[in-house]
């Protein structure tokens, strides 16, 4: 990962995230909900980065499952972990939203439901990675295939699902001073993601390096001790 | 059916490292056909790893495996089914007879005379009449008699053996080492893990001593096996 | 240098060995029975503590029938899976039929055909039962649900065939399969009860029940298909 590029990810994400807070504060109160309505900023760009990671994460696996890419599981790991923390950030700032919007913490809202869903799958991912042993990387990787393979049949059943019963929509349509600031705040979560993506990548390159080194000093260390 | 054959298999610089430890460090080796290879170390020195990686069930971190001129990964199947393997738990059915096992297996590596390949067997391993028993009936002795019996009977051309002797009799290791001979002289590779020094020292030709991994030497006289074993496990070398 | 040898084997193809192992798996089944009878049981006593749960003064809270059924089948489903590969890991037999020239998919398909056939067993018992206990109508619309619960037991199974498959060597694995299994396998979930509460109900949506039908469908497709193509290298060591 070169280091201008990562110069430039921490340049622009300082840039975004000083300015999006004018930005929303700019941004005008959308007509029945006030103030609250600004979570969505956070809210919305939260899910779409989780779905780019599973997307990324999945990608990855398949390298990992069928080329052996030791760099693929790096990347892999560190898109499944920021999948689950942003994946965090939007299902904390959901329940915050629909209870003072609605009264209720959870509503089990169609959107909201599928990504807790997509959640659980990745954390089983990390799961299976922590405590599945040596060799877990490659069966993680097939729950991480099989998790975005998933995306569509989550969406598709749990919204069905949802129609029976009354739906209450957590995100209403964008009106059009918000424009800008939604598409400030996500460019701003999407530079924050790239930036904390290549710094976890280079987080477990250093760690396995680190692994590697102790392995060679373990083995001089029985030759002559 | 086009067969693959190959007389020698060819180690280089093989590693395997599970997680963080290395079970097999830079092992460098050759089997030639017609001979027989004892693997002998202390519990943990990579025996089983050994094996593993020859069956090709495992692939080396690094360094690399040829069989004859084969590297393993392009004809998998095909080089499978030149291989004959025997772990430590036997690999058998017990809810099934032996015959019933040995059927199921012969049918699964498509071997040609199929019943007159099982009756053999049976023979060989001394338990015709009670052939229609299930397995969980028998002594392990009798069951480890069945397993060597599948593992040879689609005429494999690397066998290898993990801790075969275990639970057998005087009788019965005798009449194994007999097969092993007479295997070696049809050209068979075979690679025993023991570690039972004393008794294989008498039939093999070549010993491979390994310690944490490592291979430390190979030893081809039969009567310094022992001394040259203690030397290198517990001597500190 | 030797002679190339005569082909003795004719290995098998890939739904010959798919037979083999189908016809292996039930005579070890049909032997013990183990599998069969706990399975049943469990799922029986499943039931017993949902009725418990959800019935208060003789009535059932409205259309928890096809929930329970549903769990019930999961959690059935999860143990048969556990304890079949436990059953392959415990004699190392599937590392007898990996090192075997067969095609790896076939073993995936083997053990899948095999697991059907036990859960269509589980579910010819705990259906009528759901029936009893919960007063719903099972024969109104019996094609549909036959259909809605062989499409959902399949779903649920190819992914369930696959974890297990790849978890056998994995020390946690008990725990470790559920936790990767359930959140996978929600869309059948809430198909499967979906529509069997369609079909349970008094004016039964049929053409809702047929869009769960088809949605599995898609959904069994997928998945086996994904299965077939990673089970190979999943399943090298």
């Amino acid at each position: 990962m070169s280091n201008r590029i990562f110069g430039l990810l921490l340049a622009a994400s300082i840039l975004l995230c000083v300015g999006a807070p004018l930005m929303i504060a700019w941004a005008p109160y959308e007509s029945t909900m006030g103030l609250v309505q600004k979570i969505f900023y956070f809210h919305v760009p939260s899910w779409m980065i989780m779905f780019l990671s599973v997307f990324i994460c999945g990608v990855a696996s398949m390298f990992v499952i069928f080329r052996r890419s030791y760099r693929a599981d790096r990347i892999a790991l560190a898109a499944a972990e920021l999948a689950v923390v942003f994946g965090l950030i939007g299902l904390v700032t959901g329940p915050l939203w629909a209870r003072k919007a609605w009264g209720v913490w959870w509503q089990w809202d169609a959107r909201l439901t599928s990504a807790l869903v997509l959640w659980t799958i990745f954390i089983a991912y990390l799961l299976l990675r922590r405590y599945g042993g040596p060799g877990s990387e490659r069966l993680s990787a097939a729950v991480a295939l099989f998790g975005m393979a998933n995306v569509p049949f989550v969406y598709w059943s749990v919204n069905v699902w949802r129609t029976v019963h009354p739906k209450t929509t957590v995100v209403p349509s964008l009106g059009p001073g918000m424009r800008e600031a939604f598409w400030w705040c996500a460019g701003a979560f999407l530079c924050v993601y790239l930036l904390f993506l290549v710094l976890r990548i280079r987080l477990e390159e250093k760690r396995l390096e680190l692994e590697s080194l102790y392995l060679t000093s373990e083995d001089q260390y029985k030759n002559y001790g | 059916m086009t067969l693959l054959d190959f007389d020698c298999v060819t180690l280089s610089n093989v590693s395997h490292a599970y997680g963080r430890r290395y079970a097999l460090k830079q092992v460098s080796l050759t089997c030639k056909s017609g001979e027989i290879l004892g693997v002998f170390g202390p519990n943990g020195a990579g025996k089983s790893t050994f094996l593993t990686l020859l069956s090709t069930l495992l692939d080396p971190s690094s360094g690399e495996i040829r069989y004859g001129e084969v590297a393993p990964g392009v004809p998998g199947a095909a080089l499978r089914a030149r291989i004959g393997l025997l772990g430590h738990d036997l690999h058998l059915y017990p809810e099934l007879s032996a015959r019933e096992n040995l059927e199921f297996f012969a049918r699964l590596y498509g071997v040609n005379d199929l019943y007159q390949t099982v009756d053999s067997a049976l023979k060989r391993s001394g338990i015709v009449d009670r052939g229609h028993e299930p397995i969980s009936k028998f002594s392990r002795g009798m069951r480890q008699r069945v397993a060597i019996e599948r593992a040879l009977m689609h005429r494999p051309r690397l066998v290898l053996l993990d801790e075969p002797f275990t639970g057998l009799d005087d009788v019965a290791m005798r009449s194994l080492s007999v097969r092993l001979r007479e295997l070696r002289l049809d050209g068979v590779i075979i690679v025993i893990a023991t570690h039972d020094l004393d008794f294989s020292a008498g039939f093999i030709d070549r010993a491979a001593i390994l310690k944490s991994g490592k291979l430390v030497t190979i030893e081809t006289a039969a009567n310094k096996l022992r001394s040259s074993y203690e030397a290198h496990i517990y001597g500190g070398a | 240098m030797l002679k190339a040898p005569e082909s003795h084997l004719s290995t098998p193809g890939f739904f010959r060995v798919v037979c083999l192992m189908v016809m292996k798996d039930l005579a070890v089944e049909t032997r013990s029975k183990e599998i069969v009878y706990t399975t049943i049981f469990f799922a029986v006593s499943c039931m017993l503590v949902f009725a418990f749960g959800f019935v208060q003064e003789g009535r059932e809270i409205d259309h928890v029938a096809a929930g329970i059924l549903w769990v019930t089948v999961t959690f059935a489903g999860t143990l048969a899976l556990g304890r079949t590969f436990e059953r392959e890991r415990q004699n190392e037999t599937l590392r007898a039929i990996l090192i075997a020239p067969v095609d790896r998919p076939a073993i995936y398909v083997g053990k899948f055909v095999v697991l059907l056939v036990l859960m269509a067993a589980v579910e010819v018992i705990v259906v009528p039962l759901v029936s009893l206990m919960f007063q719903v109508p099972i024969f109104e619309h019996s094609i549909l649900l036959v259909l809605l619960l062989i499409t959902g037991t399949a779903g649920f199974l190819a992914v369930g065939t696959l974890f297990a498959a790849m978890l056998v060597r994995v020390k946690s694995r008990g725990v470790l399969l559920p936790v990767v299994l359930y959140p996978m396998t929600i869309p059948v979930i809430i198909a499967g009860v979906r529509g069997t509460a369609l079909l349970f109900q008094p004016e039964a949506d049929l053409a809702m029940a047929q869009a769960w039908i088809g949605m599995l469908v898609f959904f069994d497709t997928v998945f086996i298909t994904l299965a077939l193509w990673v089970f190979e290298p999943l399943m090298k060591e």
